[in-house]
C-alpha cells in the first residue's frame, strides 16, 4: 500500500466526488487540489467555477485565492461575482464545495464567530460567498479537515450557511430552491452523506483502519450509520504523483 | 408586500435612490473633463471623515492598496466599510479608522483568518453587519441600478439574514419567500484598474469581480490606474471599458497600485511581504511597525515603491499570473 497523508486522501476523495461533464463551485485549498486532480484523471471536462468569475479554468497551477490568475487560466469566461452568482441562482451549479469551522447534523456551517454574535470570542471570516453556494447550488460537498466533536457539533454558534436547516422542509419553508441542498462531508475520517427522510447526516464510509464507533465518539451529534458501511478508496499511485509532482509541488497541502 | 422576516442586523448605509439620483445629477459631469491627479489630493478633496468606504478586489488580487495607504496616511476618521477585503481592510482597522463594517469576508484565503480582524471585533470597537458576498455586489447592483432593493434568493433561513438588515417578503406575483436587500451606495469607492485615460475611462483585464457594479454604486469614485493611456487607445477597444468616465472623480496613476498583492498579466503577489505581514499582524506593536514603515514613513506612492524595491518589482513582474 502507497503511503499517504490524510490530507492527500480526502482530496482524493473529493476529487471522486467530482463527475465529469459538470459544474462546480470550487473555494480556496482543499476543493482546489480536488478540482485540479479530478481534471487531470477522471473529470477532464469538469467546469471549475470561483466565485469572482473565471470560469471553466484548466487549472496548471494551484490558485492561491479564489480571485488569482489561475482562477482563470486558459477559462472560457472570465466575467464577475454576479454572473457566476446568478448562474448559481438560476439553477445552472451542480456542486459547490464548502468548508467551515462547525457543522451539524443537517450540514449546516459555521464560517462566522464562535461564542457570542458580538464581540464574539473568535472572529472568522464570515460568509463570503458560502451562504451563496449553501443556498443555491444544488448539491454541497463540504470538506473537514478536523473530525472532532467540537466541529461536528449539536449546535453551531452561529448559522453562516444553510444546509438542511432545522429538518425535512425546513428549506423549502425558508424560502430556499426545493431538492438542493447537503449531499455529502469529506473528513479525515470517513465520507458521509445525508438521510433522505431525515435529512440527518449518515455515515457511509470510512477510511482504512478507520472503525465506525471511532466516527461516532468523534461526533458530538448522534450521527446516523449506513447498514452497509464501506471503506473508501485509498489514493492511487498516480493520483499521489500526480498530487506530490504536479499539483502541489510546493507542498502547501502535504 | 407583506413583511415575513427581517433580519436585526445595523443598517449602516440607508438606501436613498433620490438622493442618489440628485447626487449622481448634482456632481457627475456629463463632459469629459481630465481628472488626473496625485493621491494626495484625491483622497484630500474626495474622502472625508465618516464615510462609508467601499474597495473593490478579489483577495489580494487588484485592491487599491496605493490609495487604502493614502487614506490611512491622512488619517480619516470613522469611517464605515463595506467588507470583502483582505490586505487593505487589515490596514485601515489596524489605524483604528473604522467604527462599522458590513462584512461578507475578511479574511486571507489560504493563509487563514485575520488577526487584525479578530482585534477589532473582538475587543468590541468594530461594529459588524453579515452579509453573503453574492449579497453584498447585489446591493451595489440594486444602487447602480437606482432602484432601493432587490430581491435575491440567498441569506434565507440562516444567521447570517438574522445579523444582517435584509427582510424576507412574500413575492406579490408568485406569492414565493424572497430576500430583499436594500442598496448599498457608497459615498467613496477605490478601484485600481489596468489603464485609464485622464478622464477616468477605465478598463480591467481578466475577471472584473465586483468592480462593474460597485463603481456604479459609488457616489464618489477614486481610480487608480497601472496605466494612463491616451483616450484613442480606449476608443480602440471600448468594449473592455467596465468603468466609463462619467462614474469617475479622480484617475491616479499608481504603478504596481495593487503591491503587495497581484495584478493579472502585469505582476505577481509578493509573497514574502504578505507572509511577513501576516506573521507580524499576530502582534500589536509589530502592526504598528508595519504601518510605520510601509504607510506613514513615506510620503506618497512612489516613496513606497523605493522602499520596495526595483529589483523585487522586476522579480513581481517576471512572475506574472505565478506561471
Amino acid at each position: 500500500m502507497a503511503d499517504f497523508t490524510i490530507r492527500e486522501q480526502i482530496i482524493c476523495t473529493a476529487a471522486h466526488l467530482m463527475a465529469d461533464g459538470t459544474t462546480a463551485f470550487v473555494g480556496t485549498g482543499i476543493p482546489m487540489l480536488a478540482g485540479m486532480l479530478a481534471q487531470r484523471t477522471h473529470a477532464p471536462n469538469l467546469v471549475v467555477i470561483f466565485e469572482f468569475g473565471g470560469t471553466g479554468a484548466q487549472l496548471t497551477k494551484l490558485p492561491h485565492g479564489v480571485g488569482d490568475s489561475r482562477t482563470f487560466y486558459r477559462a472560457v469566461a472570465a466575467s464577475g461575482i454576479c454572473d457566476v452568482m446568478e448562474a448559481a441562482q438560476r439553477g445552472f451549479v451542480e456542486y459547490g464545495f464548502l468548508g467551515a469551522a462547525q457543522i451539524d447534523m443537517y450540514g449546516n456551517l459555521n464560517t462566522t464567530v464562535i461564542g457570542n454574535y458580538w464581540p464574539p470570542k473568535v472572529r472568522l471570516p464570515g460568509s463570503g460567498g458560502a451562504n451563496d453556494i449553501g443556498s443555491n447550488c444544488w448539491k454541497v460537498i463540504s470538506i473537514m479537515g478536523q473530525h472532532t466533536s467540537k466541529v461536528f457539533v449539536k449546535k453551531l454558534d452561529f448559522l453562516t450557511t444553510p444546509g438542511y436547516l432545522s429538518g425535512p422542509g425546513a428549506r423549502e419553508a425558508a424560502g430556499l430552491a426545493p431538492n438542493s441542498g447537503p449531499y455529502r462531508v469529506v473528513s479525515n475520517l470517513g465520507i458521509m452523506g445525508y438521510d433522505e427522510k431525515s435529512k440527518r447526516m449518515v455515515l457511509v464510509e470510512t477510511y482504512e483502519g478507520v472503525k465506525v464507533e471511532d466516527v461516532v465518539n468523534s461526533t458530538e451529534f448522534e450521527l446516523l450509520v449506513a447498514p452497509d458501511v464501506k471503506t473508501a478508496m485509498t489514493p492511487t499511485e498516480r493520483e499521489l504523483r500526480l498530487l506530490r509532482d504536479d499539483i502541489d509541488p510546493d507542498k502547501l497541502y502535504r | 408586500m407583506n413583511v415575513l422576516e427581517f433580519g436585526v442586523g445595523e443598517l449602516f448605509q440607508r438606501p436613498d435612490p433620490h438622493g442618489f439620483r440628485d447626487y449622481v445629477h448634482k456632481h457627475k459631469s456629463q463632459a469629459m473633463t481630465a481628472k488626473l491627479m496625485t493621491e494626495q489630493e484625491a483622497v484630500s478633496r474626495f474622502v472625508a471623515d465618516g464615510d462609508y468606504l467601499g474597495t473593490e478586489l478579489y483577495g489580494t488580487v487588484r485592491g487599491p492598496m496605493s490609495l487604502a495607504r493614502e487614506v490611512i496616511r491622512q488619517g480619516r476618521k470613522h469611517l464605515r466599510l463595506a467588507g470583502q477585503g483582505i490586505h487593505e481592510i487589515d490596514l485601515l482597522l489596524a489605524a483604528d479608522m473604522v467604527d462599522t463594517l458590513d462584512i461578507t469576508y475578511v479574511a486571507w484565503e489560504v493563509y487563514g483568518i485575520s488577526k487584525i480582524l479578530r482585534r477589532a471585533v473582538e475587543s468590541g470597537r468594530v461594529k459588524t453587519t453579515e452579509w453573503s458576498n453574492a449579497a453584498i455586489t447585489w446591493r451595489f447592483k440594486a444602487a447602480s441600478m437606482g432602484i432601493p432593493f432587490i430581491p435575491c434568493q440567498s441569506m434565507m433561513g440562516t444567521d447570517t439574514f438574522k445579523r444582517s438588515a435584509a427582510k424576507v417578503v412574500e413575492d406579490p406575483f408568485t406569492g414565493m419567500k424572497t430576500c430583499l436587500l436594500p442598496a448599498l451606495a457608497l459615498d467613496v469607492g477605490l478601484i485600481h484598474v489596468h489603464r485609464a485615460d485622464k478622464f477616468g475611462n477605465c478598463q480591467i483585464d481578466g475577471i472584473s469581480g465586483f468592480g462593474f457594479e460597485m463603481a456604479r454604486a459609488s457616489k464618489k469614485l477614486i481610480i487608480s490606474a497601472e496605466e494612463i493611456v491616451d483616450t484613442s487607445e480606449i476608443r480602440r477597444n471600448p468594449d473592455r471599458t467596465i468603468i466609463p468616465y462619467y462614474l469617475v472623480d479622480a484617475v491616479v496613476h499608481a504603478p504596481f497600485g495593487s503591491h503587495p498583492g497581484e495584478m493579472c498579466y502585469c505582476y505577481w503577489r509578493d509573497e514574502e511581504h504578505l507572509k511577513t505581514f501576516l506573521e507580524e499582524s499576530a502582534d500589536v506593536t509589530k502592526t504598528r511597525e508595519y504601518l510605520d514603515k510601509y504607510v506613514y514613513g513615506v510620503k506618497n506612492h512612489d516613496e513606497y515603491l523605493k522602499l520596495i524595491g526595483q529589483d523585487r518589482l522586476n522579480m513581481l513582474k517576471s512572475k506574472i499570473g505565478g506561471h
